[in-house]
């Protein structure tokens, strides 16, 4: 679905990059060539996604959300994902601790009262007012923030945002007087984050976006083929996410209390309230140090509490949320018909992907080659809560010229939908010993038409050369360690009541088979000669597949004359 | 577009005799595709729109066609789950959680320990979009949230792999019992196999190592039989039972009692164990027990042992047999040789009596020859004359062997005139000393 038209004309447009979640918000722009994540009023570059009103005064944000403690009845937090839904359909999970969804004649809303006088009737809000009034502040703080009015905008969406989300947004937006150049989906737009940094080669590659946020995590394979990009599986998980993390917190801390003091902390609606608060800061802070405190005032009964927690205790009593995450990106690779050895890059994004036994976790189960980025695997990551509004940042600065009939057109289904080869196309060439080895010059889940040029070496003695073009694809060579003796003793598992008995399973598991991607070479499009190569030369292939499958191929010894070409 | 790759590998050499046209040869096509969707975002995007577009314009018509040829990502609730409510169990509750089927109450009785954790995600999400309390109240219906809460544990148990296997550890829902004399006796043992199937494939779902072999049937190999019950009579298992525990008493109680309960469970889940384990070995030697193929095995193996004893007697015989027709021809030959040489020998003898007769008659032949010529005496020969003559016979006939004796006395035979029969003795004795036989004068009569 395509951007609303508000009679904007391009070169009128002041585009910015947004970010809606459910839990936070963010907004940015292309400043200068350099993308700009933009620090509200309140100073925060991560905006919780809360509405608040307090008196007759609305707030957004961090001080919407610290109302939740004292303002829950005045205050709307997750909403995002009820944008364009029937009341039936949504899951009201989260809003506990606020003001609950209602179905107002069909639409999904919420009541609470705007004004200070207390004789005033409560209204009753739909989400796609309380969208609109959210979207407003944040536009206003990018106004404020840029010195000149903001009126478009990129919009970052979940991969399964229906057609009727969208345009629920895009209504909402257009109230808020604020025009959607492009709705783009959230994985894609924290690859396009990571490519706009110069140093990173534009090279195809399989990337595995997780995006783990608030309430919930999506994540999607994706193929990057001559920086164009097309998702093959996604997932999206209400389970594993970080108020999970909370929770586990939440639990953790409860228990403690209540061993002191005989109460449960969780049962009191504003205790509850205080304690999430109070773990999220908590999580937040493990994530950075090895220690964090835990401390809140008056949170039950008026008793203070007091404690501290390490890194290592919160990794076990967590273990079980920890590694649903692993698990997920896992079933999403198995879901796009590939195995972790296809893939080469995995984006941690989503502000609960700080978390380093998550990164860790995940580091686990890929080979060496491929790159985690997160900030505690790798030294070239992104704020993985900043990716998102990053990527739309770019791809607002890249549209903002254009006309919103060209941009329709440009994102029309009947642009984006093109053939992708199911297998590699490459040449056979050969291995140390001699043996052949398919090389992959284009890879499977590349959109035609394509091209692309490998430089090979010709036979050390020269002469003439085959180039032998095949189409080529992988499978999983698995080598199995010897067969473990087997256990005589019983197998009944020591049962500790405690939590701690976590990391015994690894030790189980003994040597792990060895797995290795190999390459087999399929059916043979063509062959050409190169002939009377110089000692020491390289050829040059190029694979050109035209829009109708057509493989127009090309050879030459590079700095010869001449070369080879024909046309399948 | 994207930059030229160099890979450090060789090319092959052009094999002998390779030859086309223009050096190029067209073997074969691009064999599988998909429709896909580029996500349209990005500077090289906007280029492949651009070259796609080209001054055209695509309505709502081809955008409704492209959608459909498009592979579909996001695969929205399958509504595969979803199983009616019984009335009792949404009444259930949420205290007696330890003995609800999580299962069932998600929706997803008849996936079981097969459900995939996504299944159990999904089934939980429309279960809460379903139950939750507030989607309750604004239908109107109580505020009573028991069955929302039993949702949250279902979910809970199911969604942590360690209490997951605790359940399917006493899911009782899950487990197939071992079947009937009855049944395995059925038309002749015809489901035996079926039925067997069943039942390990289910006990399967306990098992650490994977795959587990399958039961298999009628024309299961020998090895996938054996490396069955192999398997089985091997098999480690996860099973555990710490879901029947007793509870232990609260933190009010004393410590020595929270100890002895806890104690009391470990041993329980022992024995329990134990108890499975033991239950599991009899199920397999039950399946073994009536195990055709096992029999079949048998048999077979017992038919190639019996075929080898035979083959193995036959060869015998036959050498024995061999060796005795061998003995036998030898002894005949023998015999044939040494009546052969019998034979010979006396036809020898013949010959020698039938010469040494020659000789005696050549002998009178030439004694009588000397009478007949009277001794070479002239009157009556004196009989020292005759001794002269008749010892130079014999010392003649000594010197000379029988075939010149018989020549001489073929010579001599029908002579009697007594000068030509001097001349013949005369011949004879000349012709010896001659050769050396006789000395001069040795024979004085006959010279
Ligand atoms: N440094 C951190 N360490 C761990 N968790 C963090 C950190 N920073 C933020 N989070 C967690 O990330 C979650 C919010 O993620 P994000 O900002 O991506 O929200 P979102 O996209 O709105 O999420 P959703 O839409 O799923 O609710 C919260 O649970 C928050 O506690």
């Amino acid at each position: 679905m395509s951007a609303g038209k508000t009679g904007l004309k391009a070169e009128d447009r002041k585009a910015i990059g947004i970010t809606l979640g459910n839990s936070n918000s963010s907004i940015a722009y292309l400043k200068e060539d350099n993308v700009e994540v933009i620090a509200n009023e309140d100073g925060d570059r991560q905006i919780p996604t809360v509405l608040s009103y307090v008196d007759g005064d609305e707030y957004y944000g961090q001080q919407a959300k610290a109302f939740l403690v004292r303002q829950p009845k005045q205050t709307v937090a997750y909403f995002r994902d009820f944008l364009g839904k029937e009341f039936k359909d949504i899951d009201p999970t989260h809003n506990h601790a606020s003001v609950h969804p209602e179905d107002a004649n069909g639409a999904v809303s919420f009541t609470l009262k705007e004004k200070a006088e207390e004789d005033a009737a409560p209204s009753t809000l739909s989400v796609s007012e309380i969208t609109s009034r959210y979207l407003r502040r944040l536009v206003t703080a990018a106004s404020d923030y840029r010195g000149e009015k903001v009126t478009s905008a990129v919009i970052t969406v979940p991969t399964n945002f229906s057609e009727k989300q969208k345009s629920a947004l895009v209504e909402a937006a257009a109230a808020a007087d604020l025009e959607v150049l492009q709705m783009i989906s959230e994985p894609v737009s924290a690859i396009l984050a990571y490519n706009a940094k110069p140093e990173v080669a534009n090279v195809d590659k399989i990337v595995v976006v997780a995006d783990l946020g608030g309430t919930r995590s999506d994540v999607a394979v994706v193929a990057q083929r001559g920086g164009l990009y097309t998702i093959l599986a996604t997932e999206h998980d209400y389970e594993f996410a970080g108020y999970a993390l909370d929770k586990v917190l939440i639990d953790h801390f409860a228990k403690e209390f209540i061993k002191k003091h005989s109460i449960d902390p969780r049962e009191d609606a504003r205790s509850l309230a205080k304690l999430k608060l109070e773990a999220e800061q908590t999580k937040k802070a493990l994530s950075l140090g090895n220690n964090a405190s835990f401390s809140i005032e008056s949170l039950a009964q008026g008793i203070d509490f007091q404690s501290t927690i390490n890194r290592l205790r919160y990794e076990t009593v967590g273990r079980t949320v920890l590694g649903g995450f692993t698990r997920l990106v896992e079933s999403v690779i198995k879901k796009a018909g590939l195995d972790p050895l296809d893939v080469d890059e995995v984006i941690l994004s989503g502000g609960t992907s700080h978390t380093p036994r998550i990164a860790h976790n995940l580091r686990a189960i890929f080979p060496e080659s491929t790159s985690i980025l997160a900030p505690s695997t790798s030294a070239n990551a992104i704020n993985p809560s900043e990716l998102a509004v990053r990527g739309a940042a770019l791809q607002a600065s890249l549209i903002e010229g254009r006309e919103a009939e060209e941009i329709e057109q440009a994102t029309h289904p009947a642009v984006t939908t093109v053939p992708h080869l199911t297998n590699a196309i490459g040449v056979v060439s050969l291995g140390t010993d001699g043996e052949e080895i398919f090389t992959p010059i284009i890879a499977p889940e590349t959109s035609v038409p394509a091209r692309r040029t490998v430089r090979f070496d010709a036979p050390q003695q020269g002469g003439d050369v085959l180039i032998k073009i095949a189409e080529g694809n992988t499978h999983i060579k698995v080598i199995k360690p010897e067969p473990k003796v087997k256990s005589t003793n019983a197998t009944v598992e020591d049962a500790k009541d405690s939590d701690d008995d976590s990391e015994d399973e690894d030790s189980e598991e003994e040597e792990e088979e060895k797995r290795e991607k190999v390459w087999k070479v399929g059916s043979t499009l063509a062959e050409a000669a190169v002939r009377g190569t110089k000692s020491g030369a390289k050829v040059e292939v190029t694979i050109i597949i035209g829009a109708d499958l057509s493989v127009k191929v090309e050879c030459r010894e590079v700095g010869g004359k001449g070369g080879v070409r024909g046309t399948i | 577009m994207t930059a030229t790759i160099t890979i450090s590998r060789a090319l092959p050499a052009l094999p002998q005799g390779w030859e086309a046209e223009k050096d190029f040869k067209k073997v074969g096509k691009i064999s599988g595709t998909t429709e896909r969707t580029i996500e349209p975002v990005g500077p090289l995007f906007l280029s492949h729109a651009e070259r796609l577009i080209h001054k055209r314009t695509f309505s709502e018509h081809d955008r409704v066609q492209a959608q459909e040829r498009a592979k579909k990502i996001e695969t929205e609730d399958d509504g595969e789950i979803s199983e009616p409510e019984d009335p009792m169990m949404l009444a259930r509750d949420a205290k007696d959680w330890k003995t609800q089927d999580h299962y069932a109450v998600l929706g997803i009785a008849k996936y079981r320990y097969k459900a995939t954790e996504e299944q159990i995600k999904k089934a939980h999400r429309k279960k809460v979009l379903k139950h939750h309390p507030d989607k309750k109240a604004a239908a109107g219906r109580t505020e009573d949230d028991n069955f929302f809460k039993c949702i949250q544990k279902a979910n809970e148990v199911l969604l942590d792999p360690v209490k997951r296997r605790q359940f399917d550890s006493i899911d009782e829902k899950a487990e197939v019992e071992p079947p009937s004399k009855k049944d395995l006796q059925y038309k002749d043992g015809k489901n035996y196999y079926k039925l067997w199937s069943k039942v390990f494939r289910a006990e399967a779902r306990f098992s650490n190592n994977h795959p587990v072999p399958e039961f298999g049937d009628e024309n299961s190999t020998q090895e996938e039989v054996e490396a069955f019950y192999d398997f089985w009579y091997n098999f480690d298992s996860w099973r555990s039972f710490e879901m029947l525990d007793e509870d232990v008493p609260d933190d009010g109680e004393s410590r020595d009692q929270k100890r002895h309960q806890e104690k009391k469970n470990l041993n329980a889940r022992k024995k329990r164990k134990a108890e499975d384990n033991a239950r599991l070995r009899q199920l397999v030697d039950q399946a073994m027990a009536g195990d055709v193929r096992i029999k079949k095995f048998k048999q077979q193996k017992n038919a190639a042992k019996n075929k080898k004893k035979a083959d193995k007697e036959a060869a015998e015989k036959k050498a024995a047999e061999e060796a005795k027709a061998k003995k036998e021809a030898e002894e005949q030959a023998k015999k044939e040789a040494e009546e052969k040489a019998k034979a010979d020998r006396e036809a020898n003898k013949k010959a020698k009596e039938a010469a040494k007769n020659a000789v005696k008659k050549n002998k009178r032949v030439l004694k009588g020859s000397v009478k007949d010529a009277n001794y070479f005496a002239t009157g009556d020969a004196s009989p020292a004359a005759i001794d002269a003559v008749l010892n130079d016979v014999e010392t003649v006939q000594a010197k000379i062997d029988p075939e010149e004796i018989g020549a001489l006395a073929g010579k001599l035979a029908n002579l009697k005139v007594a000068d030509e029969i001097k001349a013949v003795w005369q011949d004879e004795v000349k012709r010896l000393v001659d050769a050396g036989k006789l000395k001069e004068g040795e024979v004085k009569s006959l010279a």
